[in-house]
Formats: C-alpha cells, structure tokens, sequence
C-alpha cells in the first residue's frame, strides 16, 4: 500500500561539482501516472538532477523520494521497477536487437517478453540486425526497448529524440503515447516544446540549475498573456518601452537585434505597430508572427533562445 | 523444485552476461588473431629460430704466421664441435668482436713441430668463448701427446622434454593466458564504461559482482581454447609432450585464468580511458614479461629478488605448468603455485568489486 499517489517528489535539490552548482535547489513533485517534462537549454542541469533522481549521484542537499521510497534503502527492489534510459549510453555494437533486450531482461525478476518488446518499440525487422547497423532514430527505440522491457511503474527518459528527424521522433512518440496508455508514469527531459506540448501533462521549465516556471503547456504558454507572438526587425531607433505601450501587448523581449512582442489582439496591434514604426522613422526590415509557444515564454523568461543551435 | 527455479532464475543475469560477453569477443576478429593466432605465430617462430641451429658447433679462428697456422689446423683437424678458420689478425679480431668466432688462437711460429708462444683471446663474458678456449686447449693438448687419466662418458640431453622448445610452450601458454587476461577484460571493461554502459548497467537490479563474474567466467571457457591452440600446436609441430597430466594441466590453467582475470578486473576497475588502462596494464604485465621466465630461465637473476619473482603470479604459473608439462609433477607438487595464483585471484576480484567505477 503507498502512502503517496507521487512517482517521483523531490524537495531542495542541490548538485555541486566543486565551485559550479549544477542544480540550484529544485522541488519537484510527479504524479503516478502523469508524463512530466524537463524543459531547458544545454547546461541547465536536466541529467543531473534526472541522474540524482536515478540513485545514481548523489546530492549535496535534499530529499529525494522515488515510488515512495528513499535511496538507500533496499534499492535494488526499487530498480526492478524503474525504466531508465541515460542520455548517451551507446550499447554493444558486435550484439544483435535481440540480444541486447535478453541481456536487460534477465536483469529482471518481471518484465514482459522479449518479442512483446520488440514488437512495442517497432524493431521487428531489424531483430536480427546487429546493433552497429542500426540507424540512430532505430537506436534510440532499442534503448527504449531496454527500458520497457520490465514493464516500469516508472520510466526515466533523458532526451528521447535529441538528433532524430522528425519522423524518429514520431515513432519515439508514439511508443510512448502506447506505454502511458497502460498506466506507466514518465520523466523526461527535453529541448524541443513541441515534444514537450505534445507528451507531456506538466512541464517544468529550467534554467541555471533552477525551474523558473511549471504548469501544464496550456497553463505555461497562457501565463505569457498572449497568444500570438510579433518578431519585428526594423531600421532605426526604436526603444522597447515604446512597442510596449501598444494595445493588445503584454510584453516585450529584445532578443538578437528584434523585438518580440506578446501580443493578445493583433488585428488592434498591427496598425498601431506600423504607425509607431513610422513615427520613429523606422524602416521595417522584418515583421513575422506565430502562434504563443513554450519557446516563447523561456524567451520571454530568459531574454535567451531555448537551443542555440539549429 | 522450488528452490532450484528460484535459484536458477538468480543466476540467469550471470549467464547471459557470460553468454553475451563471448558473443562480443568471437564477433571481434582481431581480438580472435591476438588471442589465437598471435601465440602460435610466436611459438612458429621461436620454435625455427631455435632449431634451425644444428648442435652448434664452436668457431675457431686461427691467426698465426702461415707454418704454425697449418699446424695448428692439423692437430685440430678432427676434434669433435670445433670449426676452424684461417684469417689475419685483423680480420680475426673483428670476427671475435662480431660474436662469428668464439675464440682466436694465435701463435708466433712452430718449433719441432709444436707451435711457439699459443695465446688464446676470447670473451669470458660469453659462454661460448669460455667453452671454446678450454675445447681448443683440450684438443691440442691431447692431439700434442696428453693422456687422459679419467675415462668419462659423455651423454647427449636432447630427449623430448628437455629442448628449449619443450620449455618454451608452457612459457607462452603462461604469457598468453596473462595477455589475454588483461588486455581482454581490460578493454572490454573501460570501454563499456567510456560508452556509459556501465552507467546503464548500474541502474538496473543486475547484481554487480554478476558483472565482474561474467568476465571471469567467459574467460574460463576461452582458456580452454587458447591453451589447447598452443600445447596442440606444440604438440604438432615440434612434438611437444604433456608430460604429466592432462587434469593437472586443466587445473593449473584455471588457476592462470582466474588470477589474470582477476588482476584484469583489478587494473580496469578505475580507468576512464582506454589510453588510461594501457598504461596500467603495460606498467603490471612488463616486470612479468622480463622476470617470471616465459622466455628464458628467471634463475639467473640475484638471489635477493627470488622470492620476489616467485611471487609474481605469471611466474607461478609459468612454474607450475612447467613442472605439469615438461617434469611430469603431480599436481600436487605445484600446490605452492596454485597458492600463489588463488591469492591473487581471489585478492584482486575482491578488491576490483570494493573499487570498481560504475559512472
Ligand atoms: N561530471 C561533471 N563534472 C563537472 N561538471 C559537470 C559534470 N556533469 C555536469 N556538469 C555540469 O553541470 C551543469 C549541468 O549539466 P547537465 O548535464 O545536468 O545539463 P543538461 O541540462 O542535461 O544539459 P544538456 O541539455 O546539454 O544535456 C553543466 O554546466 C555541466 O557542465
Ligand atoms: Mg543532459
């Protein structure tokens, strides 16, 4: 019987390595049943707070409390329910897909079969393949394999699509989509809000070490009181102040020589932002605009990009 | 009924570790060529090297004026083990230098019939030199008139079991089963831990000594192999016997296995790096390559470093296999080896499982 209906709850977590803080203090509180996201950019401390979560560091500060129990204790007990997948192992490339699943699942008292796995991470055809063959987005469905396979209360997952195309990340995706559908609770962490929009019921967004904003997506992209996003460039002085007293914005971020506005009405804000735009004496160089996302809030929070890369 | 599923069901993560633990080394042919062919390549060559040299016979140079030259070839015209070559001094001093003879006899002439002023120059730092001096003195005094008062028989020892050959395959199973042991595991170990997999390993319920386990008993099976590829061979080509017995010899190869998997385990329990492991390895296995004698005998170092030496483990191993292979010991007259290899097996594996860096 748990006392608790929370997967995974963590309360003042503080990771040092020497004089740098990895993680600032982080409370953390995950449903049994829910998929949970950690958004944030490179460096913000996601693995390591995952890989403390994981019993596999230890923190300097805190109490860590996974499926009701302490690490510590009986923890072997506690990883035969855990499914784990860490942010860069790379499995043996001379083994086959089948065997690298057998060797996980003899790890386990439980656990479903190991062509019921295959078959839920759609590896059927590559079963035979040895691992050094298989494509990435193929790889990271095997490390899903060896994760699933048994059959986790809990499911750890550091960066599940990083470097996949877009349809990789579809399959990842719904494989996931197929084990919440039995009950199973995740933890993930993530660059991408797409990803996180889309799996995930809440997601805590971190940066330095430290959530700075948690809620479910719809929650998080609402919180920016907008919901269309204007990026203007333009020639000439423009000073933010002035794009904020506009109607219908609610903020505004400089972000590499553009300004971001929050906008909630933007039929109201386009005209007045052209007249603004022209009273300046501001030539427009460039004027887009997009529905609110979870990347717009980090931006909005952080005065930063959520990836600085592609 | 019970008790054995359950029982059998907690060792089943061991033997699929074993299991895909060979699966990787049979699938990497180079460590296949390293581990089998390397050592019979070894022994191919060694084998000739040291065959080819018929029972050698010692070289004589003789460097005197041209009568006493003549003379002394023809008193030694005959004498068994001797090759006698006429030269000038210089070219005689530079063939003695080069090691092409082994002594020069030099004389100033001969006077009724027996050559004047016979020296003999030679390097008594080398043992051909000493025996050639003494065979050229021996042969002259006796073809000159000496009369041996002791009638002595001589007997030559080159029986099966005692050529160098027959001391050198156990040496090199010896050193096969150390360099397989460590550069095998070694690898194998930092590898999956530079690959983070053994990082993956640690979040699983997989019992770590299962892991180190593994590696220990993988390496049993493939000890079979890898001195049966050699004594086989030996066996083959140069007609190298086991001696003693062949249970003897299992036992004592086992004992190897185990202690070079151990110190494997022992050695790459820490290392992140592959080029970090190297050198831990080249540091332990290069004393044993130089002092526990797979290739010559370790009893001409001091006394002082003896029991040094024995202590090390490739030594008792090679000791062992020697007494097993080639004296035909019981296996019980190697039980000082086999303490010495259990020790280490046994201090290493438990001290690699206390050290060993998951992360
Ligand atoms: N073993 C370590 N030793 C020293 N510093 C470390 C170590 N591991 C991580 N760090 C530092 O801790 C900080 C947080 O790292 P962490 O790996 O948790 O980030 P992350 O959010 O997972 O980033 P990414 O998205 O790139 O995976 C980084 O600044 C990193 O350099
Ligand atoms: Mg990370």
């Amino acid at each position: 019987m748990e006392r608790s209906d929370l997967a995974v709850s963590c309360r003042g977590l503080v990771k040092r390595y020497g004089e740098l803080v990895a993680v600032a203090g982080i409370d953390l509180e995950v449903r049994r049943g829910e998929c949970f996201g950690l958004l944030g950019p490179n460096g913000a401390g996601k693995t390591t707070t995952m890989e403390v979560l994981e019993g596999l560091l230890t923190a300097n500060d805190g109490a860590v409390e996974v499926l009701g129990s302490r690490w510590g204790g009986d923890d072997r007990a506690l990883r035969e329910r855990l499914g784990v997948q860490l942010q860069e192992t790379q499995l043996s490339e001379k083994l086959t897909v089948r065997e690298t699943i057998r060797l996980f699942r003899s790890f386990y008292v439980r656990g479903r079969e190991v062509g019921e796995v295959i078959r839920l991470v759609e590896l059927d055809a590559k079963a035979k393949a040895r691992v050094g063959k298989l494509s990435g987005g193929q790889r990271q469905r095997l490390a899903l394999a060896c994760a699933l396979v048994c059959d986790p209360e809990l499911l750890f997952l550091d960066e599940p699509t990083t470097g996949l195309d877009p349809q990789a990340r579809l399959s990842v995706w719904r494989i996931l989509e197929r084990y919440r559908q039995t009950g199973g609770t995740v933890l993930l962490t993530t660059h991408y809000m797409e990803e996180a929009a889309r799996l995930c019921d809440r997601v805590a967004i971190i940066d330095h070490g430290r959530i700075i904003a948690l809620g479910s997506p719809a929650e998080l992209v609402a919180s920016l009181g907008a919901d269309q996003v204007v990026e203007v460039r333009a020639r000439g002085e423009v000073a933010p102040e002035t794009l904020a007293g506009l109607p219908g914005v609610s903020g505004v971020t400089a972000v590499d020589g553009s300004l971001r506005l929050a906008v909630r009405e933007i039929g109201t804000l386009l005209p007045a932002l052209l007249n603004e735009l022209e009273r300046h004496q501001a030539s427009l160089e460039k004027l887009t605009t997009h529905e609110a996302t979870l990347e717009d809030l980090f931006v909005y929070l952080t005065g930063r990009e959520l990836r600085d890369d592609d | 009924m019970m008790i054995d599923n359950a029982r059998f069901r907690r060792l089943r993560p061991l033997a699929e570790l074993t299991r895909v633990r060979m699966l990787e080394f049979i699938r990497e042919p180079e460590a296949v060529f390293w581990v089998f062919v390397f050592p019979v390549l070894l022994a191919v060559a060694l084998g000739i090297a040291f065959r080819a040299k018929p029972v050698s016979s010692l070289e004589v140079a003789v460097a005197a004026e041209p009568a006493a030259a003549s003379r002394i070839e023809a008193l030694l015209h005959g004498a068994p083990g001797l090759r006698v070559h006429l030269m000038g001094k210089a070219e005689a001093d530079h063939a003695l230098r080069s090691g092409r003879v082994d002594v020069v006899v030099e004389a100033s002439g001969v006077g009724e019939g027996m050559p004047q002023d016979v020296t003999y120059r030679y390097d008594p730092t080398r043992a051909e030199g000493r025996a050639a001096h003494l065979a050229v003195d021996a042969a002259l005094e006796k073809a000159l008139g000496r009369t041996d008062v002791l009638e002595a028989h001589e007997e030559r020892v080159s029986r099966h079991g005692s050529r160098y050959i027959d001391f050198l395959i156990p040496g090199l199973v010896g050193l096969n089963l150390m360099g397989s042991g460590l550069w095998g595991l070694g690898f194998a170990v930092v590898s999956a831990r530079t690959r983070k997999l053994l990082k993956r390993f640690a979040v699983t319920p997989m019992y770590r000594s299962h892991y180190l386990l593994s590696f220990m008993l993988s390496r049993l099976l493939f000890m079979v192999l890898e001195v049966a590829a050699i004594v086989g061979f030996g066996w083959a080509a140069f007609g190298v016997r086991v001696n003693g017995s062949f249970a003897a010899l299992a036992v004592v190869s086992v004992a190897g296995a185990m202690t070079f998997a151990g110190v494997g385990l022992l050695v790459a329990a820490r290392p992140k790096t592959i080029e970090g492991v190297s050198g831990w390895m080249n540091l332990v296995m290069l004393p044993m390559w130089l002092l526990s004698g797979s290739f010559f005998s370790y009893e001409r170092f001091p006394q002082i470093v003896q029991p040094v030496i024995r202590a090390l483990p490739l030594t008792a191993l090679n000791d062992a296999l020697r007494l097993i292979m080639n004296a035909g010991s019981p296996l019980a007259a190697t039980w000082s080896q086999l303490a010495v290899m259990a020790l280490w097996a046994l201090v290493s594996f438990a001290l690699a499982l206390r050290i060993f860096r998951w992360t």
